[in-house]
């Protein structure tokens, strides 16, 4: 029964994504585009060796935001802020990194340090409001994004830049030195011929199971899961709501602290005001997409990178790429659905199973 | 005379509870007819089923000598029955006119006639003389005002029988004798009022007649000028109940809680409970008597530290705990079976297996040294819970909200037991569960009373009460009034302190 039970569960994205791909299907045959023709095209497209560490080299901080975001949820709070939050720590670890210089590994370990905590710290306004002023984060996360995005471009404008007159070049931090980067996986692979594969895909990794660590095995983790579960429960076995509310929301910004990680070592090597933005919101998606699921977020990741790296084809073949967001939305909201199915399914069952019982005796 | 309402035969199930059981009731029209009764003795379950909230099992519903077949509420209300429950459906930020008229239109862009509805509104206050300002915002207004919005919107619906929900519940004496005023004015044109309670003095005061409700049975309907409250308050409370078999004491001298000079802090304008005194020794149950609302579930609460004191001093064993956090408590040995299983027992949507660890999270028992929880142990440790206790489950993987009521109920019991406390707090143990499990959890209490264990015992159940404690204290408005000896305590006795008719 137990595995059986698994099964139906796995189903549900399964299932999702067939029901998306079948109304995706409708939508291109109502704009008068081959459905199956579109999809080998993305298909074709996507499994190249150039799009496959494309693919990867997007899910990096997609997945590390969407876990982010998944620590709030955990324990029902929504941290809508991820999105000020990793810019502000990728904004003030490029500064720092670009100031100093150290050996590689205390270089890179000093701008990993300084995201994460500038980041927790930012993220921990919100856990404060809550707990002391009674404002749902929902709304102070939301506005905290407005006042960071207002403070990131006054510091890189005005604090980290040095205006050139008659310079035509867009505020930007210094470029780290060779020592602050992240190197590519290529060589170690023995990759050749291919873009660079982003190192920090192994601290993705080991970030999926820190945080599987800490929610799942932990006795804060425990607390957390008990809150988001039942606040009463929680707080009569002995959980502090007011603590655990601050801090769930440091660690989920100090997961976001990790998000710019990988751009910032890895491609951009500076901030500038095109330094990728938007992936707070997009993790959202992911941890919805995956659960909260380590395993299942970074699948999420992954989909989504790669419908967004096969749409690019699209635009060249004539069918028009929004048919790609379209997709993105669908499958999200059939994940839902299917999820909200398989979880009434399951516990009808469990309570026959547990009816059963009683009955036999 | 006609009959306003004839209920014949209703009987409404729940999964191990019969809510009601055969009910005949016969109300005379333009009367008032109080339904008393203790908490689940099926009061609500009855109104809410002659408003269309719920369906009857069996049995019929005549309303003014035609029968009736209710789907919602909406039904209920076109034929006359109005509702105004104990707590408010009011939005603060509407006008009193606002709220009267909500949801009488289907939603349409026309505009609302309100100088219209104004002249209806008026017509009706001036009718009943029940003044109110139409105009003032519903924040604006006091308890009372509140509720005479809630009665007003109901009339104004048409209603020709007006049921009422422990309307006494949240208003203080003055206002009492106000709503008083306006319910005979009610009468006296002819309205028919269901008058819901527990408050016996009131229901006297107030009622022409007076149905008594116990364990889902409608026990009699009696004449107001004739009963008296001590004739109501033994057949509210019935003495053929089964009563847990009684057996030595077995007090030590040692202490298992002390408690000093406890008082709660203010909280909406009063205190739940005020200069507590007693103590429990290992091996004795302590009972706590009183009608619900009476502060017994703030005291519980503060001693396990999610209810704030003010002063006072709470003592576990030797050790002074006032300053400590929840966890800390529990750590020093408290264990704590609340009184709503589903909401403060349980993670309702988690396997047994986790839910055993609920309370010891942070303890050595499942802590290791890195911090990790040892699942391992959970599961091994819910079943023995699940066995011990007699929990009757599938396995510990089944999430918690699978199980019925009782078993729900024994594996609380269970695990609060099992975690070894040296003073065990149970909230209404056996509320709503089947007598099999009853008695188990009756038995389990005991035993664990044998081996040593203090328990404070807060129970609407008075023969369990009776039947469990050794010492007996009632508490009636925040205060300990009494403390009795089961020996020679009644439930009568202890109803009688616990509405304040002997002090």
């Amino acid at each position: 029964m137990k595995l059986s039970l698994k099964l139906t569960t796995l189903l549900a994205p399964v299932f999702a994504i067939i029901v998306a791909f079948g109304l995706s299907t409708i939508m291109l045959y109502l704009i008068g585009e081959d459905p199956i023709e579109t999809f080998k095209i993305m298909y074709d497209y996507g499994k190249t060796g150039k799009s496959i560490v494309s693919i990867l080299n997007r899910s990096v901080p997609l997945y590390i935001s969407a876990v982010a975001v998944a620590v709030g949820f955990k324990m029902g709070l929504f941290n809508i802020g991820v999105e000020s939050q990793y810019l502000m720590g990728a904004l003030l670890s490029a500064a720092l990194g670009a100031a100093v210089a150290l050996p590689s590994f205390l270089h890179i370990t000093l701008i990993i340090f300084v995201a994460v905590i500038s980041s927790a710290f930012w993220a921990a306004i919100a856990g404060y409001l809550k707990v002391k002023k009674g404002v749902h984060e929902v709304i102070s996360t939301i506005m905290l994004n407005y006042i960071g995005t207002g403070i990131i471009a006054y510091l890189l404008a005005n604090i980290f830049f040095e205006k050139v007159e008659l310079s035509t070049t867009a505020p930007q931090t210094d470029l780290l030195p060779e020592t602050a980067r992240i190197p590519s996986l290529n060589a170690f692979l023995g990759i050749e011929d291919l873009p660079n594969l982003h190192g920090f895909i192994i601290g993705a990794v080991f970030i999926g199971i820190l945080y599987y660590w800490i929610v799942w095995k932990t006795s804060l983790g425990f607390d957390l899961r008990a809150t988001g579960s039942s606040p009463m429960a929680a707080k009569f076995s002995g959980a502090n709501p007011a603590r655990l509310t601050i801090l769930a929301m440091m660690i989920s910004g100090a997961f976001a602290g990790f998000v710019g990680i990988a751009p910032l070592t890895g491609y951009f090597f500076k901030y500038t005001t095109d330094f990728p933005s938007g992936l707070g919101f997009a993790g959202i998606t992911v941890a919805l997409l995956g659960r909260n699921h380590p395993v299942g977020m970074a699948l999420g990741a992954i989909l989504l990178s790669f419908l967004e790296r096969s749409a690019q084809i699209l635009d060249l073949k004539d069918v028009p790429k929004e048919i790609e967001k379209i997709m993105q939305a669908v499958i999200v909201l059939t994940v839902v659905v299917a999820y909200e199915v398989v979880k009434r399914y399951v516990t009808n069952r469990q309570i026959k199973e547990a009816s059963k019982v009683v009955a036999n005796d | 005379m006609t009959l306003a309402i004839d209920l014949s035969n209703i009987s409404k199930s729940f999964p191990g509870v019969k809510a009601n059981d055969e009910i005949n009731l016969k109300i005379q029209e333009g009367t008032i007819h109080a339904i008393v009764g203790e908490n689940g003795a099926g009061k609500s379950t009855l109104m809410k089923i002659l408003y269309g909230m719920l369906k009857q099992d069996f049995g019929s519903i005549k309303i003014f000598d035609s029968e009736v077949n209710f789907s919602s509420p909406k039904d209920a209300i076109s034929e006359g029955i109005g509702m105004v429950h104990q707590h408010f459906m009011l939005a603060d930020n509407l006008s009193v006119l606002e709220s009267i008229i909500l949801g009488m239109d289907k939603a349409s862009l026309k505009i609302l006639n309100k100088s219209k509805y104004k002249d209806e509104i008026n017509e009706i206050t001036e009718k009943y003389s029940m003044p109110l300002n139409t105009q003032s915002m519903i924040d604006e207004l006091g308890v009372g005002e509140k509720q005479r919005v809630e009665i007003i919107k109901v009339l104004f619906r048409g209603a020709k029988i007006l049921i009422l929900d422990e309307p006494t519940a949240v208003l203080v004496p003055q206002e009492v004798s106000e709503l008083f005023n306006n319910l005979k004015n009610l009468k006296d044109s002819g309205v028919t009022i269901i008058f819901i309670s527990h408050k016996l003095d009131e229901v006297l005061e107030i009622a022409d007649e007076i149905s008594v409700m116990r364990g889902g049975k409608h026990i009699d309907t009696v004449d107001a000028s004739t009963v008296s409250k001590t004739d109501l308050a033994e057949m509210m409370i019935g003495q053929n109940l089964p009563t847990p078999p009684k057996r030595e004491k077995n007090s030590k001298q040692d202490k298992s809680l002390t408690i000093k000079n406890l008082t709660a802090e203010i909280d909406k304008g009063r205190r739940a409970f005020e200069n507590i005194n007693f103590s429990i020794n290992q091996g004795e149950v302590v009972g706590i008597a009183g009608v619900e609302g009476n502060g017994q579930r703030e005291l519980a609460e503060s001693i396990l530290g999610v209810y704030p004191i003010e002063s006072g001093e709470i003592i576990l064993g030797e050790k002074t705990i006032n300053d400590l956090s929840t966890r800390d408590r529990r750590e020093s040995g408290l264990s704590f079976i609340p009184e709503d299983r589903q909401s403060q027992g349980l993670l309702m949507d988690v396997s047994l297996s986790e839910n055993v660890i609920l309370g010891k999270q942070s303890s050595n028992k499942y802590k290791s040294r890195y911090s990790n929880i040892k699942f391992n142990e959970a599961s091994k440790n819910s079943n023995t819970v699940i066995e011990n206790f007699d929990v009757r489950t599938p396995g510990n993987n089944t999430l918690a909200l699978a199980l019925s009521g009782g078993n729900q109920q024994k594996f609380v019991v269970g695990r609060e037991i099992e975690n070894k406390p040296s003073l065990l707090i149970a909230s209404q143990p056996t509320r709503g569960i089947d007598i099999g499990a009853q008695s188990l959890i009756w038995n389990k209490l005991r035993d664990a009373r044998d081996d040593g264990l203090g328990v404070l015992l807060i129970s609407a159940d008075l023969d369990e009460l009776i039947g469990l404690s050794d010492r007996i204290y009632v508490i009636y408005e925040g205060s300990f009034v009494k403390e009795l000896d089961p020996e020679n305590a009644t439930p009568e006795i202890l109803g009688s302190y616990m509405t304040g008719l002997k002090t």
